[in-house]
């Protein structure tokens, strides 16, 4: 067998004797030969990727619904996880307006409220503390509510003093640890109730949990449906080239070799409908944008529509070749290798 | 070279395809393989390329057990083995001189070398003229010339032909066996298939026979 492998050696060898200097050394010839291997590998790697690129050129709109269909996949969960980015976003500018008001009892005389409002501002996590006697609160109320004149009806102000207190991030962000700071306060003899308006902001988190998880969930069986794409359309491609393939083998191609052509052509579907994915995702905010601005402007707020950025434009190509070329090597280790000369 | 020790092979369906096959070629040595079609020869060549395995027996080409070549080593032992098929397995949608080529770009040779082994070996088979055409263009005879031309393009040491003048008038088929002569007057091991008894008879080579899967006693043997 040795003797057989020598010939095709012998001739690189003669090959790289003929092409440099005279007098080189076996060591460097068997080298020009390792160079050669190294480079024509490379090269059929570089014509795979183009040849592939250009076999999905040959029949454009079969491409590209095929693309298309990986694209849809790959949006839905890419839309559902921007939608939850800015949800979030928008909860965040809504929480740093959260405040808490304690309703102290009607009866709390301003000596011992006083203590009460040093131990409030010297808790942790609490920013700014702002105490509304029952007097003021009714100042504010006959000037904001339009009910004055009815005020004026009644014998004695039914307002309690109150405590405005703006909670620091820390509170913000841990809702547990809110809770327990709440029960606290209400333990205490002067409070008579707590009103937190930051209740709806944990319900808001609890949902933008579950829409994280959903997109989650979305875009794990959406990539198995993606790979299942993918499989499907090179499992065709390699039955058309059927041929080929057997030929290919019997001259001593080895399945990775036949492989290749298949691989490639895997990786540009995914990364193309990757790409098509963000174009679906960044038309559907556009899309959206003014009319998200218009609301945002009513409310007077800073909120502006969030889109996947440059970080999503690179992820989702990257993530859409990677499904393609799993896709593709599931076809083809059970396609590709079974077929050989009959 | 080519070492049969009492080979069998049984297909799962239970088709006993050859049964305790024992001979022995040479290296250099031409031989042709007959026998009436079922008779086992394919069988006999794909255990050579290893496109099967024996149920029984064993396989020794130059002095390898095929029985204990890895199936990921079967590319690399192909590459130093040349076919050439009755239906001569050509691809159309490239061109001869790509068809050619395939044993060498499977290989990884540079391209520089490629062009060179590839019109050498066109050149020898006559057909250095038509390298940019569609083998569909091409007549029968070309095509099977095109088919040996990619058999013999990588040098092989065994070149082995299923039935290559099945397809061909015996003017063709003349040349053909012409051209086999050659490759093994230059050292190259051949073992052709055929049921064409006039034109083996004509060559004067050894001639195994195969009868019912087993190789037939008193393999006449004409020096030519």
């Amino acid at each position: 067998m040795s003797r057989g492998n020598q010939r095709p050696d012998r001739e690189f060898a003669q090959t790289a004797r003929r092409g440099g200097a005279s007098g080189r050394s076996g060591a460097s010839e068997s080298s020009a030969l390792w160079r050669d291997r190294l480079h024509s590998y490379v090269q059929h790697h570089g014509d795979n990727c183009a040849e592939a690129l250009r076999r999905l050129g040959r029949t454009p709109l079969q491409s590209l619904m095929t693309a298309m269909v990986i694209a849809i996949a790959l949006a839905l969960p890419a839309a559902l996880y921007v939608a939850v980015l800015n949800l979030q976003q928008l909860g965040g500018s809504v929480q740093t307006n959260s405040q808490v008001t304690i309703f102290l009892r009607g009866d709390a005389q301003a000596p011992a409220i006083e203590p009460l409002l040093t131990r409030l501002r010297g808790m942790p996590g609490v920013e700014a503390v702002t105490y509304l006697s029952p007097d003021e609160a009714l100042r504010e109320f006959q000037a904001l509510s339009g009910f004055g004149d009815a005020l004026n009806l009644l014998d004695e102000n039914p307002l309690p003093p109150v405590v405005l207190i703006t909670p620091g991030e820390s509170l913000r962000v841990d809702f547990a640890a809110a809770e327990r700071w709440v029960q606290g306060i209400a333990a205490d003899p002067l409070v008579d109730d707590i009103q937190l308006d930051m209740k709806w902001l944990q319900r808001l988190h609890s949902v933008l949990d579950i829409g994280r998880r959903l997109a989650f969930a979305l875009g794990v069986v959406l990539s198995l449906g993606v790979l299942l794409v993918v499989g499907n359309t090179i499992r065709l491609a390699i039955e058309s080239r059927r041929d080929e393939i057997v030929v290919v083998k019997l001259v001593g191609g080895t399945n990775a070799y036949v492989r290749r052509p298949f691989l490639y052509t895997g990786l540009w579907y995914g990364a193309s409908g990757g790409v098509l994915a963000w174009l679906l995702v960044a038309g559907g905010l556009w899309w959206l944008a003014e009319p998200a601005a218009r609301l945002a402007a009513l409310y007077q707020s800073q909120f502006a529509l969030q889109g996947l950025g440059a970080s999503g434009f690179v992820a989702l190509p990257a993530l859409g070749a990677l499904l393609g070329l799993v896709g593709a090597w599931l076809a083809v280790s059970r396609h590709a290798a079974s077929i050989d000369a009959e | 070279m080519i070492l049969f020790d009492g080979v069998s092979k049984r297909y799962p369906q239970g088709h006993e395809a050859l049964n305790g096959v024992s001979f022995e070629l040479a290296a250099g040595e031409l031989a042709f393989l007959t026998g009436h079609s079922g008779a086992g020869k394919s069988t006999l060549l794909k255990l050579i390329m290893l496109m099967e395995r024996p149920t029984r027996g064993q396989v020794l080409i130059n002095g390898k057990n095929l029985n204990r070549l890895h199936a990921s080593q079967i590319p690399y032992y192909r590459r130093r083995v040349g076919v050439v098929f009755q239906n001569h397995q050509l691809l159309f949608d490239r061109s001869v001189y790509d068809n050619v080529a395939l044993p060498l770009l499977v290989s990884g040779y540079n391209a520089r070398d490629i062009g060179r082994r590839v019109r050498a070996s066109l050149d020898k088979v006559g057909l250095l003229t038509k390298e940019k055409q569609n083998p569909i263009t091409l007549s029968g005879g070309e095509q099977q010339r095109v088919g040996i031309a990619r058999a013999v393009v990588h040098k092989p040491r065994i070149l082995l032909a299923d039935e290559p003048t099945g397809n061909l008038d015996p003017a063709l088929s003349a040349e053909i066996m012409q051209l086999f002569k050659d490759f093994h007057e230059v050292g190259v091991t051949v073992l052709i298939a055929s049921h064409d008894l006039d034109l083996i008879a004509r060559m004067g080579k050894r001639v195994l026979t195969l009868q019912s899967g087993s190789m037939a006693q008193g393999e006449t043997s004409v020096s030519g």
